[in-house]
């Protein structure tokens, strides 16, 4: 009855809920916790909770056997966890229908090869129950360089090729999520530069990425954040900059007064090599050490020949972990 | 995406995969050859014995003649069902093709259902092709009609079904070679236990006999095709053979099946599919 006290109050309980809802910030595009896996004596997964935000680019790095691409096959229901929970665009992922907004290109990518590369696309678009525009699809072989290949049988494709269709297949049916398992594996250079494009244009565009390779220049170009597998279980996690920490400056410097190398020892530790000079920076630094150093340096005689920006890079890093780890663990 | 939808899609790829795969050539050039040299069969059958054989040893000739080549028909559906419910699970399985398309968002089930349909289609379409081109070509060429047509090529279809869901739960289990040569294997080792049952049976041992009821039970493939072969022999054929003693006889059948044992058949096959569901759900890929 529509004057039913009860009813309009509840009514209005929903539309508050609703209004929660709504004002909170979505879920994240992939969440998972404790998952686990064992095939039969080898235990595959340990524990391993990871999250990736909407719109983020999250890489997952770890020597092979690390059970990167077991965690990628959990979250897409492929194989089923011992234990854990997933949840993908905050949904749980035991539904089915939670892979609606989902494009995955698998580490073992291989297509019918009695369809055409756009048959392909036509069937996975319809089994993802969207509809997409011819017009659309094509756009999305052509982005990954096959659009004059489409009405060819991918049975004659080479692997490059059929890595190029996996990625059209994994983004044809507007994806909010893409997992890519090692999705320059086949490619040329080329093929990889395209590979991170269509990672960047896909962040810019929000949508989220997992990202699963052994290339770490790739990773470290276009990941926000990474994940570190190593048997099993996380190593590591943060962003760049978090686990990459500490940055240095080589500068490269003549008529160095002890006033000038004074000034050099108080912004950070220095290393020294002929007339190069590494020089740690804080953590904290917002920008200004090093336009403040080379001003004083110069002011107090120095001649300056070079300034290059160091960094650790993120191989360093990943070997450093990898190392410890099995030197505590074996 | 609805269930429905996607039963529909995978089983529409399936059919498409036999087509492209140039299966349903190869199974429509070995029926044309199959009809053609049973035609010609026939029509030498009819000339030579011109006059000399009564109306009731033709009948007999054409009845059993017929059950040989429709024999011929169910192990060519039999054969190519069997080796393409094998690759299409454990194959794409093993392939990786399975990998993007179950992270779709759609059930395995439906993913199974949408093969077995498309299967059948495919089995189902060939029974029935064929063996209406051979009915026609027999009473083109001997003038002989069989009794229950629309019955016997049912029964075919059965056995093709009951094969291929065999087939296809063992390929969620073994490797694609292995799933077709069990079932066919299976298959064929039936038919012989069949046969050797049939034997027994005429010889009135029963301990024999036994044999057949029991493979007939496990696998019903042998059962339903002796159905068939009943619905396409003549009802006096057995008579002129010699009533019972005719039973050994493997292309002739004596007992028509039970509505009890088409019970059976049927929940043999619902309980097959929900066996090679069951493992099909389960698999990690």
């Amino acid at each position: 009855m529509a004057g039913n006290p009860t009813a309009v109050g509840s009514d209005a309980a929903r539309r508050a809920a609703a209004e929660l809802v709504a004002g909170m910030p979505p879920a994240p595009a992939v969440w998972c916790s404790g998952l686990r896996k064992r095939y039969g004596r080898q235990q595959a997964v340990e524990n391993v909770s990871l999250e990736v935000g909407r719109g983020e680019v999250v890489g997952l790095l770890g020597p092979n056997g690390a059970g990167k691409t077991s965690v990628i096959k959990m979250l897409l229901g492929l194989v089923h966890p011992d234990a854990g929970e997933v949840m993908l665009l905050g949904r749980p992922a035991t539904d089915p229908a939670t892979r609606a907004k989902v494009g995955y290109l698998p580490e073992l990518f291989r297509y019918q090869p009695w369809l055409s590369a756009s048959e392909v696309l036509a069937l996975h678009v319809r089994l993802s129950g969207m509809t997409v525009p011819v017009q659309e699809r094509r756009d999305c072989l052509a982005l990954v360089g096959l659009a004059d290949r489409a009405g060819d049988r991918v049975g004659g494709f080479s692997k490059g090729m059929q890595q190029r269709l996996g990625l059209a297949v994994a983004l044809v049916a507007r994806p909010e999520l893409v997992v890519l398992d090692e999705p320059t594996s086949a490619l040329d250079p080329l093929g990889r530069v395209d590979v991170r494009d269509i990672v960047l244009s896909l962040k810019s565009r929000d949508v989220a990425v997992l990202l699963n390779s052994h290339l770490i220049g790739e990773v470290e170009r276009v990941c926000d954040r990474v994940v570190i597998l190593d048997r099993g279980r996380v190593a590591a996690s943060g962003t760049l900059a978090e686990l990459l920490g500490q940055r240095e400056v080589r500068l490269q410097l003549t008529d160095l007064s002890p006033a000038a190398l004074g000034r050099l020892a108080a912004t950070g530790e220095v290393e020294r090599s002929a007339d190069w000079f590494t020089v740690a920076l804080s953590a904290e630094d917002d920008g200004r050490a090093v336009p403040d150093l080379v001003r004083d340096l110069v002011a107090l005689g120095a001649r300056v020949h070079a300034v290059e920006p160091a960094r650790i890079s993120l191989e360093e890093r990943l070997l450093g972990i990898l190392r410890a780890g099995s030197g505590t663990d074996r | 995406m609805t269930t429905a939808r996607t039963v529909a899609t995978i089983a529409a790829l399936t059919l498409r995969e036999a087509v492209r795969r140039r299966v349903v050539l190869a199974v429509a050039v070995l029926t044309v050859v199959l009809l053609i040299l049973s035609g010609w069969g026939f029509s030498r059958v009819a000339a030579e014995s011109g006059g000399t054989l009564t109306s009731g040893e033709a009948r007999l000739t054409a009845s059993i003649m017929l059950n040989l080549v429709m024999f011929g028909f169910s192990l060519i559906a039999a054969l190519g069902t069997a080796f393409l419910a094998g690759p299409t699970l454990s194959g794409e399985t093993e392939s990786g093709i399975a990998l993007a398309v179950l992270a779709r968002p759609i059930r395995r089930s439906a993913v199974l259902l949408g093969k077995w349909l498309g299967l059948i289609g495919f089995g189902s379409g060939f029974v029935v092709l064929a063996g209406l081109a051979q009915c026609i070509v027999v009473r083109q060429t001997v003038d002989y009609w069989p009794p229950q047509p629309a019955v016997a090529l049912a029964f075919l279809v059965g056995q093709t079904i009951v094969l291929l869901t065999l087939a296809l739960l063992l390929s969620t289990a073994v490797s694609p070679m292995a799933s077709g040569v069990v079932a066919v294997g299976l298959f064929g080792a039936t038919w012989i236990a069949g046969v050797v049952g049939a034997i027994g049976g005429s010889l009135g041992n029963a301990a024999v006999a036994r044999v057949g009821t029991i493979s007939r039970m496990l696998l019903p493939t042998d059962g339903l095709w002796r159905g068939a072969m009943r619905a396409f022999q003549d009802p006096t054929a057995l008579i002129e053979m010699g009533g019972t003693d005719a039973e050994a006889f493997p292309f002739l059948s004596a007992a028509p099946l039970t509505a009890t044992y088409l019970l059976w058949a049927a929940l043999w096959v619902m309980m097959i599919w929900a066996l090679a569901a069951a493992s099909f759900l389960r698999k990690d890929l």
